[in-house]
Order: structure tokens, then C-alpha cells, then sequence
């Protein structure tokens, strides 16, 4: 067996040589329990692969840095956990307007505050969406296991690359700690997005008709230009001017609204004759695959709608579903947060019951199936 | 090369530096702007150009 | 057409600036573009990198690479180009709040690495755009508009405060010193390392009139009679030297650059191939 292929190793781990598979070479970041292993294994990997790796003195300095070193052209991440990804916030929203691509990778730990560093939660799944200020789209990706944080850790660098966006890697404690096999599938038999050529002739944010995405030219080539955070015109210097703010603003929602068939992904497990639904995402999914093997035994007709991409929010692929079950029961570690999105979405679609943890342990496959059965 | 000094009233805020540290009293500020007041004393030093916030005023070398 | 100096290291199109009268700014900012301009550096391999304040909007009018970026947060971006691609050369312009409030975390942890990056610090001793709050250089007594009965702050002594984190080159220029400032720029850009220049800027619009400092020509006339060459002062009594300021290169000193010994690390590791 390819002992470089196929490994044993935590999700943390699997995040990091996804990253590198992906064209990562600089990472930023500050230590954070659960997520300092991908600091760890950035800082042992980097520098064998030529790129580059630095411990900032704070969270903000781990999002600074990263924005910095891809606006210098090379493909970045940092890693954080719940206290740390607040700290991030204004930053990610800078990277938003500022059109930088950069993976935030959050590791969601028991909050608020400090919390219980060493445990799960789901908790940061609405701050994620909504964390930093003002109006701007998001793309957030919750992996389910080691294989699949590998796999969509490559996906997130080709969506920022892609769309020019911060993409965040929404993991938790029970993923980036679990360990389990893993297949290094080397970048040639994947998809990998690089930045292309550019020729922004000083007009840095300008697109096309019906364009929406500005080609990225990198510090140093010969095409200086003007990065900011304040509302821009297509030459990249600030303005106060009104059109160009809403010009702006629109074009930063619609190159995320307008390519949703290209970024939304999703998981349907056993949906095709089910009349319940469970929702879940990230660590829990397992926990309700095993619900859905516990129900299923006892002859109920139970399946699994599980978002890959959180943010954006699979609307239309939930209300099918949602139009085809009695009942569906989100099951998350919190108190209730991407059910609030699946309410919205689904309306009186189906009845909707919730199941969470928030007490630091994790959802075991008999709360959900628990659950579901209160509403059968 | 001769040196000729040059003024762009659009861009000046007439905060006056350029006058008050002109070692020969060429300059002068009037209505909000620097206006050459005595040219010939001019000695082309360049102080002016170097501390004018608003690089309205500089030397510029002409073809004689 | 502007001077050629302005014409080749500004995007003219975006002149006046927004600074008020008399600020000290300008002057400051066209000092660090005639130091890169004397240094013959590569204008498409110069990035300027700020934060935000009066002194950060310096950046979009610098024909360079230009990076405006979150409040406090210049050194840290900075930090990531420079080590991304050692290659370029990286100056800082930022303000007092910027690099000694919020940003100064980043700017000490800067020095400590000793990374190779140029730290201009526009010191206008307040906090100008949002309308003249005291700063951590607002000196101890003086007045802003969160501190009206006067700043009971001790200020920062910002050349010290980054000797003593580690950078290898400090030094101190003035808006009304201008060709000493300029000079003192080339050095600190021409350091292998981490250098901070404080330049001593002008606000008369807020901390002048706040402080009842005379206006514009009081002010600068302050700095010319105020601010004394370091090397002078060295001749000079501790009474004659009461109040005054010095100015001047500091500190200058060889030590390994950042930059450098990550390459080692790279090439210990076989990266490099």
C-alpha cells in the first residue's frame, strides 16, 4: 500500500495536506485548542514544500497576514477556534470588499467565551454567515469526516480562488480531532483553481458585461494598483460616491447569488421514500446516519438532508425535500441556529422539530432518533 | 538648465509654509493661495517645493 | 503637470489630497517618495501598506503597490507580503493610533522579528479623522475631545518603544526637516530589517486648535526651533537640551533579518528545490 497515499491521521491533519494539495504555501495563525494541530502540521510542511509559515502574536495578526501574503499573490489559510474566529471577523469582511481570496478555517469549540476549549459545538454557524459588519455573501463549508475535510478543503481554495472571496472551513472539535483513514489524492486527479493571467490595465475592480468576478493581479507584477476597504471605484481608490457603492454592492451578492448552481453542494441519504427528514451537518452527521439505521430497522422511513455548503444555504434542494417528508428534525450542537435558517427556508412545508447539545458532549444517534420519533 | 519656478493654484490650500520659510520673501499668500511676489530675489533653493503638504509649487528645469 | 518627482511616484489623478492646510502629512508622504525615488528601487516591486487614520489614506495616492487596509492592522498585512515574496520592498505608513493603540501589538511583535520592513509612523499626536481625540503620543496635560480637561496619559516614546522590542533601526524626522528626513527615510529603507522612522507631522486643524498652538507657521516655526539633530545634541548642555526634541538616526544595528532565516529553514528542509 502507498504509505504516502493512504494514511491514518486526525482531521486536522487531512485539513492541512488538503490545503497543500490545493497550492496552499503561506499560513498565518495563532494557537488555538482544537485547532492548533493545523498550525503544527502547517508550520512542519510549509517550509518542505518552499512556502511559508508564521505564528502572528494574535488572531487578528493570523487574518492580517494571510490577506497580505495573497494579495503578494500565493494562495493563504489560517485557522482559528470560536474566540478567535470573533477576533477575525472584521477582517474576514475585509477580505469580502476587498476581493482577496483567502480559507479561514474555524474549529468550533463550546462557547461563548472560553467555554469548554476541548469540546464540541456547532456554534458559530450563524457567525459564520453573519460575523463581521455590513451586507456581504459568505461561503462557509462544513466537512463530515477525515476524507471529506481533505476533499473540501481543496474545494474551499478553488471557490476563493474562483470568486475572489474569504471561504470559510466550518469544522468542529469532533472532526479535526477524530482520526480515521485518509486518501491523499494528489492534485493531479483533482480540479484545482489557480489564478489566471490578468491584465487590469489600472482598472483593478473593473468586469465585464455580465461578468462578476475582477481578474486578481498580485503584488509585484508590474500592474500597481490600490486595495481597500472603504467602497471603491473600478480603479480600486475610495469614493463616496453612491452609484459606485451600489454598484459594488451588488456585484459582491450576485457573484455568490448567481453562481449558486456551481457553489451549492449537498447530501441526500436515504431521502427517496422518506417521510421524516433529519438536517445535519458536520459532526453530527454521523450521529444521524446511525439515527437513520436505528429508525429505518424499526421500519420507519427516515433520511438525511445534509448542506455541505452552509453558506450559501441549499434553499431550493431543502424545500424538496421539505415538500416531500411530514416532518423534519434539524439536529446540531447548539441551541437551534441553522434551524432558524431551515425554518425560514421551508415555511409550513413540514413540521419542523429541533434536537441539540450544548452541554459539551455529543449528539448520539439515540437523541436524534429519540427525536424523530416524538414527532412520528 | 535653467530653473524656473512653477505654480499650481489648483492644488494649493494656501497654508502659507512656502512663504513664511522662503529664505528670500519670494513668496507671498494672498485670497487662500501662494502667488510669486518678487521673483528675481528667487535664489531656486527648492525649500518651498519640499514643503509644500500640497506639491503646488516646485522647480521645473527648462531648455534655455 | 506636477514635478516630475510628484509625477513619477504619485497617481496624480487623485490630487489635492484630502489633508487639511498646512498638514504635516504631505509633506511627510512625499519625503518616503523621494527616499524610494534617491534609493532607484522599482516602483512595480515597492509595496506601501497602511492602516487606517489621516496618515493610512497615503497609500491610495502613492503610484506603487498599495495595500489600505483595517485599523492597527498595516505591520501584521505587511508581515504576511513581505515573507510571501521577500522580493518586494515593504513600507509601512501609519499613524500614532494606528501603531500605538490598536495596532501596537503587531508593531512590537514586528520589531521582535526584526522582518525587513520599513515602519513610517505619521505622529500628527491625535486622532485627526475622527475630530482630535487624544492618542498614546498626545503629550501628558494636553487636551483632545475625550480628554478636555487635559490627558492624564503618559505618552510613548515611539523610536524607544521599538528599539526595545528589537527593530535594528529607529530615528525621528520632522514635517519642517525635510531634507534630514528624506535622507533618514533611505537609511531606514536600505536596513536589512526591521526600521521605524517617527515622523513628526503637523495638525493644526484638531490638535493644533485644541492646544491653542498658534496655527499652521507657529507650528512648523516650533518644529524648526524645537527639534534638534541628535549628533548636535551630543555637544550640547542637559539645560540647553530642556524641552527640545531630538532628531535623527537613533539606533542602527546588524542582526539576522527574518526573512533570511525562514530561507534557511526552507533550504534545511529541502523546499528549495
Amino acid at each position: 500500500m502507498d504509505k504516502k497515499r493512504f494514511r491514518f491521521v486526525q482531521g486536522n491533519e487531512a485539513c492541512v495536506e488538503g490545503a497543500l494539495t490545493a497550492g496552499m504555501r503561506f499560513y498565518s495563525g495563532y494557537p488555538i485548542t482544537p485547532s492548533t494541530e493545523i498550525a503544527e502540521q502547517s508550520a512542519i510542511r510549509l517550509p518542505q514544500l518552499g512556502g511559508h509559515f508564521i505564528q502572528m502574536e494574535d488572531e487578528i495578526g493570523g487574518i492580517a497576514a494571510a490577506l497580505g501574503a495573497s494579495a503578494a499573490g500565493v494562495k493563504a489559510m489560517t485557522a482559528t477556534s470560536g474566540p478567535g474566529f470573533s477576533l477575525k471577523q472584521e477582517n474576514i469582511g475585509y477580505g469580502c470588499l476587498a476581493e482577496i481570496p483567502i480559507v479561514v478555517v474555524d474549529v468550533q469549540r463550546s462557547g461563548p467565551s472560553t467555554g469548554m476549549p476541548t469540546s464540541p459545538s456547532q456554534g458559530d454557524v450563524m457567525q459564520a454567515r453573519w460575523g463581521t459588519h455590513g451586507d456581504h455573501p459568505m461561503i462557509a463549508i462544513a466537512p463530515s469526516s477525515v476524507q471529506d475535510t481533505y476533499n473540501q478543503t481543496v474545494r474551499c481554495f478553488n471557490l476563493a480562488e474562483k470568486y475572489r472571496t474569504p471561504v470559510i472551513l466550518l469544522m468542529d472539535e469532533i472532526i479535526g480531532h477524530l482520526r480515521e483513514g485518509l486518501e491523499v489524492i494528489p492534485a493531479e486527479e483533482l480540479e484545482i483553481v489557480n489564478r489566471g493571467d490578468h491584465n487590469i490595465t489600472g482598472m483593478a475592480y473593473a468586469v465585464g458585461e455580465g461578468e462578476y468576478v475582477p481578474e486578481f493581479a498580485p503584488f509585484g507584477e508590474g500592474e500597481r494598483y490600490n486595495i481597500t476597504g472603504l467602497f471603491h471605484n473600478d480603479a480600486g481608490f475610495p469614493t463616496n460616491d453612491n452609484d459606485f457603492t451600489d454598484k459594488i454592492e451588488h456585484r459582491l451578492m450576485a457573484k455568490i447569488e448567481q453562481n449558486l448552481d456551481d457553489i451549492l453542494d449537498w447530501e441526500e441519504y436515504m431521502l427517496d421514500d422518506a417521510e421524516y427528514a433529519i438536517v445535519a451537518y458536520g459532526g453530527t452527521v454521523r450521529a444521524a446516519k446511525g439515527a437513520i439505521e436505528k429508525l429505518r430497522a424499526e421500519g420507519v422511513k427516515v433520511g438525511l438532508f445534509r448542506p455541505v455548503t452552509v453558506w450559501p444555504f441549499p434553499e431550493e434542494a431543502m424545500k424538496k425535500v421539505a415538500d416531500k417528508v411530514k416532518a423534519v428534525v434539524v439536529a446540531e450542537h447548539n441551541y437551534g441556529q441553522l434551524l432558524l435558517e431551515v425554518e425560514r427556508v421551508i415555511k409550513d412545508r413540514a413540521e419542523l422539530s429541533f434536537v441539540g447539545k450544548v452541554d459539551g458532549t455529543t449528539l448520539k444517534p439515540e437523541d436524534i432518533q429519540a427525536k424523530v420519533k416524538e414527532v412520528l | 538648465m535653467e530653473k524656473k519656478l512653477v505654480l499650481n493654484s489648483k492644488w494649493c490650500k494656501g497654508c502659507g509654509i512656502c512663504a513664511e520659510f522662503c529664505p528670500k520673501d519670494v513668496l507671498a499668500i494672498d485670497h487662500e493661495h501662494c502667488y510669486v511676489v518678487n521673483e528675481k530675489d528667487c535664489i531656486k533653493c527648492g525649500l518651498c517645493e519640499l514643503r509644500c503638504p500640497d506639491y503646488a509649487i516646485w522647480l521645473e528645469e527648462e531648455d534655455k | 503637470m506636477p514635478s516630475k518627482l510628484i509625477e513619477s511616484t504619485m497617481r496624480t489623478e487623485n490630487l489635492p489630497h484630502i489633508w487639511c492646510p498646512g498638514c504635516g502629512h504631505g509633506i511627510l508622504m512625499r519625503d518616503v517618495a523621494q527616499a524610494i525615488d534617491n534609493l532607484g528601487l522599482d516602483h512595480d516591486k515597492v509595496v506601501i501598506v497602511s492602516g487606517i487614520g489621516c496618515s493610512s489614506r497615503a497609500a491610495g495616492y502613492m503610484d506603487f503597490n498599495t495595500l489600505h487596509t483595517t485599523h492597527g492592522r498595516a505591520i501584521a498585512f505587511a508581515t504576511g507580503v513581505k515573507l510571501a515574496n521577500p522580493e518586494l520592498t515593504v513600507i509601512v505608513i501609519t499613524g500614532d493610533g494606528d501603531a500605538a493603540a490598536i495596532g501596537g501589538n503587531h508593531f512590537i511583535h514586528a520589531c521582535r522579528r526584526n522582518i525587513d520592513i520599513t515602519v513610517v509612523v505619521f505622529n500628527n499626536n491625535i486622532y485627526g479623522m475622527t475630530g482630535g481625540q487624544y492618542s498614546p503620543t498626545t503629550p501628558t496635560g494636553e487636551k483632545g475631545t475625550t480628554a478636555p480637561y487635559g490627558n492624564i496619559d503618559y505618552d510613548f516614546d515611539l523610536p524607544e518603544l521599538a528599539k526595545a522590542a528589537g527593530a535594528t533601526f529607529t530615528g525621528r524626522c520632522t514635517a519642517y526637516h525635510v531634507p534630514q528626513a528624506i535622507k533618514l527615510l533611505e537609511a531606514a529603507i536600505q536596513n536589512k530589517g526591521l526600521s521605524m522612522v517617527e515622523g513628526l507631522s503637523v495638525c493644526p486643524t484638531y490638535y493644533g486648535r485644541k492646544n491653542k498652538k498658534g496655527g499652521v507657521i507657529k507650528m512648523y516655526n516650533w518644529q524648526k526651533n524645537n527639534c534638534i539633530d541628535v549628533k548636535k545634541a551630543e555637544k550640547m548642555d542637559p539645560e540647553e537640551l530642556e524641552g527640545k526634541i531630538l532628531m535623527g538616526e537613533f539606533y542602527h544595528k546588524e542582526k539576522p533579518e527574518y526573512c533570511e532565516q525562514y530561507e534557511a529553514i526552507i533550504e534545511k528542509c529541502g523546499g528549495n528545490k
